[in-house]
């Protein structure tokens, strides 16, 4: 383990985890009050937030307990949520080439959004470095973020079960969520992904065992494809016609 | 829901969402992941989240489903300033503002 555990890659990971940390408290702190809310014990709610360690699912999940969807479509809502860490997982996966099982497996538990963003920053600005050094970095800022994410969701919970209604508590959901989609939305495809799933669910929402949610993401996931698809081909299109025109011009 | 119902969500997205995590890491090695499916997923989180949130905001559950003025406009504001600023606290903290701030001084033009 101390191999893959360089101390001068873990502090520095402990430290560029930092600023990451004004943003994973306050996600905890909302996930424990919203987990008092939907009726979870302290067990439950702690229990969650350290097996799943995965905000954006946490609360799908709680939001479909509490609108009494079954089991199987939380989970599944919730896996769908996070299907973007396939990505994350493989990018982590190509700069660890050697690395054993066991450390991966270990990885694997730590691996979201934060920690994603902060190693694959470090490795791109230093793709030298050795595999201990890259894991260890890793590991100290998975282990710093997931720390602060499950203290923050404690006292998000000790805090829920006072928490008066008139602070429409409710309302942190949907306005966290779009807190994380907002700057998502940096092309056309991803506009169009947003606003056909945006709008598919709205027309959707009487569908039984809250369909119309899968049903509506898959709509937006193809059409997001389908645009990048076809702005693709339309820009390599308008760049051949403008080499053509070049030369032309210059003959 | 029951005990078991809540249970077996815990342990059931935790063992997807770790079997998510670990895929590339544990199983595939470092092979590249095809095109087509990379494109897919890149839309994945896009999608998801406003078909999760729309409903939300269109038919508040802790309003008993009833459209809510005051919710539809801080959901206005929480997307235009995330989208503006890129930052996440920047929007919850507008959104949850907004709404707090609506609710307290009530809507423009009485609606």
């Amino acid at each position: 383990m101390a191999r893959y555990l360089d101390g001068t890659g873990f502090r520095a990971g402990v430290i560029a985890s930092i600023p990451a940390l004004l943003a994973v408290a306050p996600f905890g702190l909302i996930y424990g009050v919203l987990a008092a809310e939907a009726g979870l014990d302290p067990l439950q709610a702690m229990a969650m937030t350290t097996v799943v360690i995965a905000g954006a699912s946490q609360f799908a999940a709680l939001q479909l307990m509490s609108d009494g969807a079954p089991a199987l479509i939380a989970v599944l809502t919730g896996a769908v949520v996070n299907l973007r860490m396939a990505m994350y997982s493989a990018s982590i996966a190509a700069e660890w080439r050697g690395a054993p099982l066991w450390v991966r497996a270990l990885a694997a538990y730590t691996l979201h959004d934060q920690a994603f963003a902060i190693a694959t920053r470090r490795y791109q600005e230093r793709p030298d470095e050795p595999l201990e050094r890259k894991t260890a970095f890793y590991f100290g800022v998975g282990l710093t973020t997931c720390l602060v994410w499950v203290i923050a969701s404690a006292a998000g919970l000790a805090l829920g079960a006072q928490a008066p209604e008139a602070w429409s508590l409710d309302f942190a959901v949907p306005a966290t969520f779009l807190a994380i989609v907002a700057p998502m939305l940096r092309t056309l495809a991803h506009v169009a992904a947003a606003a056909s799933a945006a709008l598919a669910a709205a027309l959707l929402v009487a569908l039984p065992l809250q369909l119309g949610l899968i049903v509506a993401a898959l709509i937006g996931v193809a059409v997001g494809a389908a645009v990048e698809i076809g702005t693709t081909r339309w820009a390599a299109r308008r760049d051949r016609a403008a080499g053509v025109d070049a030369m032309e011009g210059r003959g | 829901m029951s005990d078991l119902q809540i249970w077996s969500v815990i342990l059931g997205l935790g063992v997807a969402t770790y079997a998510i995590r670990f895929s590339f890491l544990g199983l595939l090695g470092d092979r590249e992941i095809p095109a087509l499916a990379r494109t897919l997923l890149r839309y994945v989180p896009t999608a998801v989240i406003p078909a999760l949130v729309t409903p939300l905001v269109l038919y508040p559950p802790a309003m008993d489903g009833e459209t809510d003025p005051a919710r539809l406009l801080a959901a206005g504001a929480a997307l235009a300033v995330g989208v503006a600023t890129r930052s996440m606290l920047g929007g919850i903290a507008t959104g949850m503002g907004a709404l707090w701030l609506l609710q307290t001084i009530g809507l423009p033009g009485g609606l």
